[in-house]
């Protein structure tokens, strides 16, 4: 052997050590008592695998100085956000490492690939990485509000064209221009048709299905890192690429399923046009509103109060007024839980990000199913800026587009209260028929303010 | 072509071991399984660091590669870090 292939063998055989510390790591992750533990055994692995790879580089003083610049602006950005913009920081580093991949792919095509094998996977992950990135872009600047553009405007339609003839431009310079001598730059056309495709994919989903966005490019980001590992041969690349790329597919079912829709369905159609056929969104009755001190009433003689988060509490930073009602009701002898839906929010597990942000305990936190055996005995429901998971009619109406979801049944409740800026509809675009039933009662106005009402009643 | 169906056969058993192992996890933990699972999307890092380097173009590229996977790795791992922390048993 010579020292080369010695240096070679040595390094797949600590990537397989590596391997098994990110295996470890993201098994983990998915604990509650182990996940901080998980989290470090896979940076751990990183550490090892990418330290193994530096011994052997081209030249070590530019890789090194790119880490350092990478690792500055990194950290820089983990440790100075906000809890509440995590969904658009987690799309932003997704974005990178796409557009890591992309590059990892295209310089790979400038080494002239050998045979047709590697000519599909570097089509292939310059494709899934380029989409990764642009398409990450837009989730963060539609997350952060950034752009607001309509799905009808005419720049999401030119986009989404881009992205429907960016595919089969892609088989065309896989599976064709090998075999022809072709007269132009296909392969320019195709990084510019990717990059422009990707913006097209994400710009057409609503807010409310960015959860499900953002899984998905998550589990494409691992992927291309994997056909990555499999273009440059390398296993760690492979193992490590594939976990994320099964973990972003699972939160992505997860997702789909808390909506009961199909993937291609949030992808492709959105809900504008599934609702068009049943608009018997007539108004079904009068609603009745409730006062601060009222509802403080109420809630000081109720023995078991759910509360039921939604993206409106995210968007009034409501969650340190909501975790300090829950203390004071406690305090009061009350039972307080909390229902989170799957879906509540921007991303996958949002709600839970932000009550523990303001410190509400993980144990009183319960998912839908856990909740809705016993809603008949919670005497008061209070519904914070959530709406489309608390809606009725996913399982009362056949003829709704949200039916068949599954949702958090507050209206079994004794007493429910809607905190509610307006009687706009949700995200769906339904009509929520829970904001005429009986035993609700709205409480208009900003949902911190609201809350903090009822926290200073308490303290009176 | 025997290597490629080999690293093939590696690739299908880690997709299906990374369905097992997560199958099972509570919505709690969602968030910082994906920032976390994105973190370990940055491996592209190791292979941004072993490109062939034939021309100037590739320098480059290498080099972009590099800066922005290790930004992935490090704002990725930090910031499930910082999540994880704040998840408090009562």
């Amino acid at each position: 052997m010579t020292f080369l292939s010695e240096i070679t063998a040595i390094q797949n055989i600590i990537y397989i050590f590596s391997s098994i510390l990110f295996i470890t790591g993201i098994k983990m992750l998915g604990k509650e008592d182990t996940a901080v533990k998980g989290n470090f055994f896979s940076a751990l692995a990183m550490f090892i695998a990418v330290s193994i790879t530096l011994i052997d580089v081209v030249n070590p003083i530019v890789l090194l100085c790119g880490i350092a610049l990478g690792a500055v602006i990194g950290s820089f950005i983990a440790l100075k956000v906000k809890m509440t913009s995590i969904p658009e920081m987690v799309a932003l580093f997704n974005g990178f490492g796409g557009l890591a991949t992309f590059l990892i792919a295209w310089s790979e095509f400038n080494s002239i690939p050998d045979n047709l094998f590697q000519h599909v996977l570097v089509m292939t992950t310059l494709y899934i990485g380029g989409v990764t990135f642009t398409g990450s872009l837009v989730a963060y600047a539609k997350l952060s509000e950034k752009i607001k553009i309509a799905k009808t405007s005419i720049i999401t339609k030119i986009f989404t064209t881009i992205f429907y003839i960016s595919l089969p431009f892609l088989l065309y310079s896989t599976f064709v221009t090998p075999f022809i001598v072709t007269s132009f730059e296909f392969f320019t056309v195709l990084l510019v048709l990717t990059l422009l495709g990707g913006i097209g994919f994400v710009l057409p989903i609503g807010g409310g299905d960015m959860p499900v966005v953002i899984s998905l490019l998550n589990s494409f980001s691992g992927i291309a890192a994997a056909f990555a590992g499999l273009l440059l041969l390398n296993n760690v690349l492979i193992v490590a690429g594939s976990l994320v790329g099964a973990s972003g597919l699972i939160l992505t079912v997860i997702m789909a399923k808390a909506m009961n829709r199909s993937i291609s369905n949030i992808l492709f159609v959105g809900y504008a046009s599934s609702s068009a056929s049943s608009s018997s969104s007539e108004e079904q009755g009068e609603v009745s509103p409730i006062s601060v001190s009222d509802a403080y009433l109420i809630l000081e003689s109720a023995s078991s109060v759910l509360i039921i988060p939604g993206y409106g509490m995210a968007v009034a930073q409501a969650q340190h007024v909501v975790r300090e009602l829950g203390e004071l009701l406690e305090e009061n002898g009350t039972e307080v839980k909390y229902g989170i839906h799957p879906v509540a929010g921007r991303m996958p597990g949002h709600m839970n990000v932000l009550l523990a942000e303001a410190n509400v305990p993980y144990d009183v936190l319960a998912e839908p199913d856990d909740v809705n055996p016993t809603m008949d005995a919670v005497d008061v429901a209070v519904v914070i800026g959530a709406n489309d998971v608390v809606n009725p009619s996913a399982t009362e109406e056949p003829g709704s587009p949200i039916y068949g979801m599954p949702i958090i049944e507050v209206h079994n409740a004794k007493t429910v209260f809607v905190l509610k800026r307006s009687m706009s509809s949700g995200f769906a675009g339904v009509q929520n028929p829970l904001f005429f039933k009986q035993n609700t009662r709205m409480l208009f106005g900003d949902a911190k303010e609201s809350i903090g009402g009822l926290v200073s009643e308490f303290k009176d | 072509m025997e290597t490629y169906i080999l690293l093939g056969f590696v690739l299908i058993l880690s997709i299906y071991l990374g369905l097992e192992l997560i199958a099972k996890v509570p919505s709690t933990l969602h968030t910082p399984l994906m920032s976390g699972a994105n973190a370990i999307s940055g491996i592209a890092l190791v292979g941004a660091l072993i490109l062939s380097r034939d021309s100037d173009l590739q320098n480059t590229i290498a080099f972009f590669a590099v800066t922005f996977a290790s930004i992935n790795v490090f704002g990725g791992y930090l910031v499930t870090n910082r999540m994880l922390k704040m998840f408090k048993k009562k």
